[in-house]
């Protein structure tokens, strides 16, 4: 299990954006963290990961502080982190990275296997240079395989895995999610927005101005959400059929 | 052949020890050939009027692979070698010309090699160069290429240049004269570190309609390494050119790109791209949360970089 102990976060020499933040990642669930953008949602993903250091509190992986640990010593602990924002290379082919996030050489059909979660084709991505002649989607989806190739994380995280995919290539993306859920056991944390990532989740927190508001079963906080999602969008009460009287 | 020119040649020019090379070869060693073989569509003889080689390649050889290393094992050697290679048209060929230096004592070790392509029509050759220097001794290692070529309507030459590392100081000079319909395609590839230089100095004249070069240099300067870097690429016709220049900076390595594109006829259509800069902090991060250390991260994108 992961836990979040009392994090707090500020931007070097500006504003705070997490304040106090405490939260469990259950083992072999999937949990997504919601809310509005600039919420310090993507803020606690890089924290966990390593990329930013807490000003306060504490992460515990299994039990261990983490804390201290680097980036490095993060990834080989077992926690898997896939960009918002992919980063290219020049000169770093798709199986490079692979193999790479893999920490072995991959045949084919593993490479296939893993390109194929996230809607490629194998064939015509395998050699392909993870550069700037990817598109936007394309890179994104070779970013997160590089994170579903972590067979050895027991932690993975996502950051708005559904920004610039399309609607075939997310199906696919839905699936390898329920898949690492039920297969493999591993404890998923996913940042998003996006309602069918909020319907596959166990658990969802929801973070608004650096504090977590909720966090409970989807059951339990999937339909305030959606509630309260209605009430923004018609706020004068004219939604018409399911809106607000 | 000393046990130090096997050494190179199996970094250079794949040597894999004991047997000699398949097909024809001809291997220099101190200034010296330590051992030559021609094969049936591929003929080599000394240069009559200066130190080096004629090498004649048949239409008929098709796929065939010949192999001109150079190596300097100990220092007080300075090489100068002139090999022509003439290739006929329809040829097919590889040419492996590898070079290393080493130097174990005080003396410089050098070696310069000229060579000269005159590549027949609708030839296909691909010239790979691999340069290396080794050996602890304060001797300074040189390796100072020219390479001319000139092509001959539709033909095609690939060259692939590396320089791995080791070597202090190398001059580079490429000259090239396009034809009709001809290709040149140039990919080079230099590592400095320490206080090593380098030049590159790249000329190529488009003198064909339709001809066409891509010259892509990817160099990376570690250490107080420093490198100059230039290329002129002049359209004298209806032609395509594109050049591309990028360079990595580890620690105080520094690079000057000073490129060069003359469009002398209105469908001269020329291209140039360029970046230099430190490796992407980013990129670091992102390999580091793959596990691989700092350290680790930074010499798989250089490599990756180098390779690609």
């Amino acid at each position: 299990m992961l836990e979040l102990n009392h994090i707090s976060w500020s931007v070097p020499g500006g504003e705070i954006i997490l304040k106090d933040v405490s939260l469990k990642i259950p083992d072999g669930k999937l949990t997504v963290i919601t809310g509005p953008n600039g919420a310090g949602k993507s803020s606690l993903a890089k924290i966990i990961a390593g990329l930013e250091t807490p000003t306060a509190g504490s992460i515990l992986l299994d039990g261990e502080d983490i804390t201290g640990w680097d980036i490095t010593r993060r990834a080989l602990g077992g926690i898997g982190y896939a960009f918002q924002q992919p980063v290219r290379f020049k000169g770093l082919t798709v199986r490079d990275l692979l193999e790479l996030a893999a920490r072995k050489a991959l045949t084919d059909d593993e490479v296939c296997d893993l390109l194929g979660k996230v809607g490629l084709c194998a064939q015509e991505y395998i050699d392909r240079a993870v550069d700037a002649s990817l598109s936007g989607g394309e890179s994104k989806r070779i970013e997160i395989a590089t994170v579903l190739a972590r067979r050895d994380a027991r932690v993975l995280i996502f950051d708005e895995p559904e920004a610039g995919i399309d609607l075939w290539s997310f199906s696919c993306l839905i699936d390898a999610f329920e898949s690492i859920k039920h297969q493999r056991g591993d404890s998923m944390l996913i940042i998003s927005h996006q309602e069918r990532i909020l319907e596959i989740a166990d658990h969802i927190i929801v973070i608004a101005d650096g504090v977590v508001r909720t966090a409970g079963s989807r059951v339990m906080v999937l339909p305030q959400l959606m509630s309260e999602e209605k009430m923004a969008r018609c706020p004068m009460g004219k939604a018409g059929k399911g809106g607000i009287e | 052949m000393n046990s130090i020119t096997e050494q190179l040649l199996g970094v250079v020019a794949d040597w894999s020890g004991g047997v000699s090379f398949k097909g024809a070869y001809n291997i220099r060693e101190n200034g010296q050939c330590a051992g030559r073989q021609s094969s049936p569509n591929i003929s080599i003889e000394n240069k009559p009027d200066a130190p080096g080689l004629v090498i004649r390649i048949k239409a008929a050889a098709q796929g065939e692979t010949v192999y001109i290393p150079a190596c300097v094992t100990k220092g007080g050697v300075d090489d100068l070698v002139y090999n022509d290679f003439f290739i006929e048209p329809g040829a097919d060929v590889i040419v492996v010309a590898g070079c290393g230096v080493h130097t174990d004592d005080e003396g410089e070790a050098r070696h310069n090699g000229v060579h000269r392509f005159f590549v027949g029509a609708g030839a296909h050759v691909v010239y790979k160069e691999k340069h290396i220097g080794t050996g602890g001794g304060a001797g300074k290692k040189r390796i100072d290429p020219i390479t001319d070529i000139e092509l001959d309507e539709g033909a095609v030459l690939e060259m692939d240049t590396l320089q791995i590392g080791g070597v202090d100081s190398t001059t580079r000079k490429t000259r090239a004269k396009v034809g009709a319909r001809a290709k040149l395609i140039i990919h080079e590839r230099l590592m400095t570190d320490g206080d090593e230089q380098a030049v590159s100095d790249f000329a190529v004249e488009m003198n064909g309609d339709d001809s066409a070069v891509d010259l892509v240099s990817r160099s990376v300067a570690k250490g107080r390494s420093w490198q100059d870097y230039h290329s002129v690429i002049r359209g004298n016709c209806r032609c395509t050119g594109h050049s591309e220049c990028d360079a990595i900076l580890v620690d105080g390595g520094r690079v000057n790109a000073a490129p060069e594109l003359y469009a002398g006829h209105i469908d001269a259509a020329l291209i140039h791209e360029a970046a230099i800069g430190k490796i992407a902090g980013e990129q670091i991060i992102k390999l580091r949360t793959l596990g691989l250390t700092e350290e680790e991260a930074e010499q798989r994108i250089i490599q990756g970089f180098l390779e690609a």
